[in-house]
């Protein structure tokens, strides 16, 4: 099952996002492809709203992993820079701490995610038009798609 | 009054770096093992970030700066390590190193925030003077930090989404530049000229920068003249990209020295080794009479002698710290 929807500006994708807070749960992993300048940052803002978190999320490209304090904690990752070499990085210790962790660039360590997840592909239509290609893993991921969307 | 050694080890992200400091300003050995170079040799592979690479280095970095100095522990006062921010599990490579020194040979040690670490990479230049005005630029941070004096921070403003350096990285990504891009997109800017039409990032009254707009419209650009069938010109692109991010840059950090009547500008951080920002602040700092410091290039990317410069004034106010203290991986200076 796969599921498709289209925001036509920045602040829709946020509103997509925010649509997570009464289906947070811990441990939850989502992930997001597509290329550069696509929404994957925008889109965690939004997430990040949604666990109440006030500071400002800005991309952890060069640090890899940002950690955020929320209702839930959020990690924050962006793995292209590893470039599979995920090994002593520690990135699977934060698949179970809790949090909810959102990873750009998931599927360059495709091998090391978990077999339960949510997929997310973004598309660029044009300079503010997106289409998020959302894709569960799991029935707790499949009910999570049926709530937010 | 006796001279201060200290050992300073720095490991928040790709480099492994110990650094022998005395009194804060006078580096007696200063050694990187830049995992970039060991890529570099290898033929430009991404960087492998993994703590496993610190570990297997940071002996031999230890090694090797008491060896330059002609030191051993017994000459060394105390201990500086950076704690934080930054990748957890590199962090705590150095972290844990430090601590087993401190324990074993009975040493003070002081943990130093990697942000203040990078200000004070000035120090080594000239002794800071106050109040000033830091503009910290680099791959993980953007920001304008007021201090009035040493080891107290009020940070003015910082970046809402890409940190410059990133920008500047993506960007090099965009054009299929070798990272990391930063360097190259700066060597490139001085061939080009200013012709693309990008937008100015986040002109507003505020201290605080913007630059994933910047970066959208650069691949945008790329995008639709792709699309036309026209090719890009990457030097005219890159001189365009960096007139931007410069002009933002040196407008905001002069409105703060002007508003917060400073009269002292340094510059921190990997993107502080920017040449066309250092050009324009160099010219700015002539035309409009502040005194700028810049720091030497090699100290501007991660490296321990910053951290045992910092270190030094943090030990002065008796900011040691017991055995207890952990790596974090998120904290803000302020």
């Amino acid at each position: 099952m796969e599921y498709k929807i289209t925001t036509r500006n920045e602040l829709e994708t946020i509103e997509l996002a925010q649509n997570f807070e009464s289906e947070k749960f811990p441990n939850m992993i989502i992930c997001l492809d597509g290329e550069l300048g696509s929404g994957k940052t925008v889109f965690t803002k939004g997430i990040a709203n949604a666990l109440g978190i006030n500071e400002s999320i800005t991309s952890p490209t060069y640090t890899i992993i940002k950690e955020y304090d929320g209702e839930l904690p959020l990690y924050h990752m962006d793995v292209y820079r590893l470039d599979g070499n995920t090994e002593g990085v520690g990135i699977e210790e934060y698949f179970t701490k809790g949090g909810v962790v959102v990873i750009e660039w998931a599927d360059t360590i495709k091998d090391i995610l978990p077999k339960e997840r949510l997929e997310i592909e973004f598309r660029v239509v044009d300079e503010n038009k997106r289409v998020l290609i959302l894709t569960p893993y799991g029935k707790k991921y499949e009910e999570l798609c049926e709530a937010v969307l | 009054m006796n001279d201060v050694y200290c050992l300073a080890i720095e490991s928040s992200c790709d480099e492994t770096s110990v650094a022998i400091i005395k009194n804060g300003v006078f580096e007696v050995a200063d050694i990187i093992l830049s995992q970039i170079d060991i890529h570099s040799l290898y033929g430009g592979v991404v960087p492998e970030i993994a703590s496993r690479k610190h570990i297997e280095n940071i002996t031999i970095v230890i090694d090797e700066a008491l060896k330059k100095a002609n030191m051993t522990m017994d000459d060394i006062d105390y201990i500086a390590v950076t704690y934080g921010p930054g990748l957890i599990g590199s962090l705590l490579i150095g972290v844990l190193a430090a601590k087993t020194l401190a324990f074993v040979y009975n040493k003070p040690i002081v943990p130093v925030h990697h942000i203040i670490g990078h200000i004070y990479a000035n120090n080594l230049v000239k002794r800071l003077e106050f109040p000033l005005i830091a503009l910290v630029v680099s791959g993980g941070h953007t920001e304008l930090i007021y201090m009035d004096k040493d080891y107290s921070f009020k940070k003015i403003g910082g970046t809402l989404d890409d940190a410059v350096g990133e920008a500047y990285d993506k960007v090099g990504r965009v054009l299929n530049l070798p990272y990391p891009a930063g360097p190259e997109v700066d060597r490139l800017a001085h061939i080009g000229n200013d012709t693309y039409n990008l937008p100015i990032p986040l002109d507003d009254k505020t201290y605080n920068f913007s630059f994933s707009g910047l970066k959208s419209a650069v691949i945008n650009l790329k995008h639709n003249e792709e699309q036309r069938g026209n090719t890009i010109n990457i030097n005219d692109l890159a001189t365009s990209f960096q007139n931007r991010v410069v002009d933002i840059l040196v407008k905001k950090t002069i409105r703060a020295l002007k508003e917060y009547k400073v009269n002292n500008l340094i510059i921190a951080g990997g993107v502080a080794a920017n040449n066309g920002l250092r050009e324009r602040l160099t010219e700015e700092s002539k035309k409009l009479g502040f005194s700028l410091v810049l720091p030497l290039k090699k100290n501007c990317t991660d490296n321990a002698a910053m951290i045992g410069s910092a270190s030094y004034y943090a030990y002065k106010l008796g900011k040691t710290s017991n055995l207890n203290f952990s790596a974090k991986a998120n904290d803000e200076l302020c």
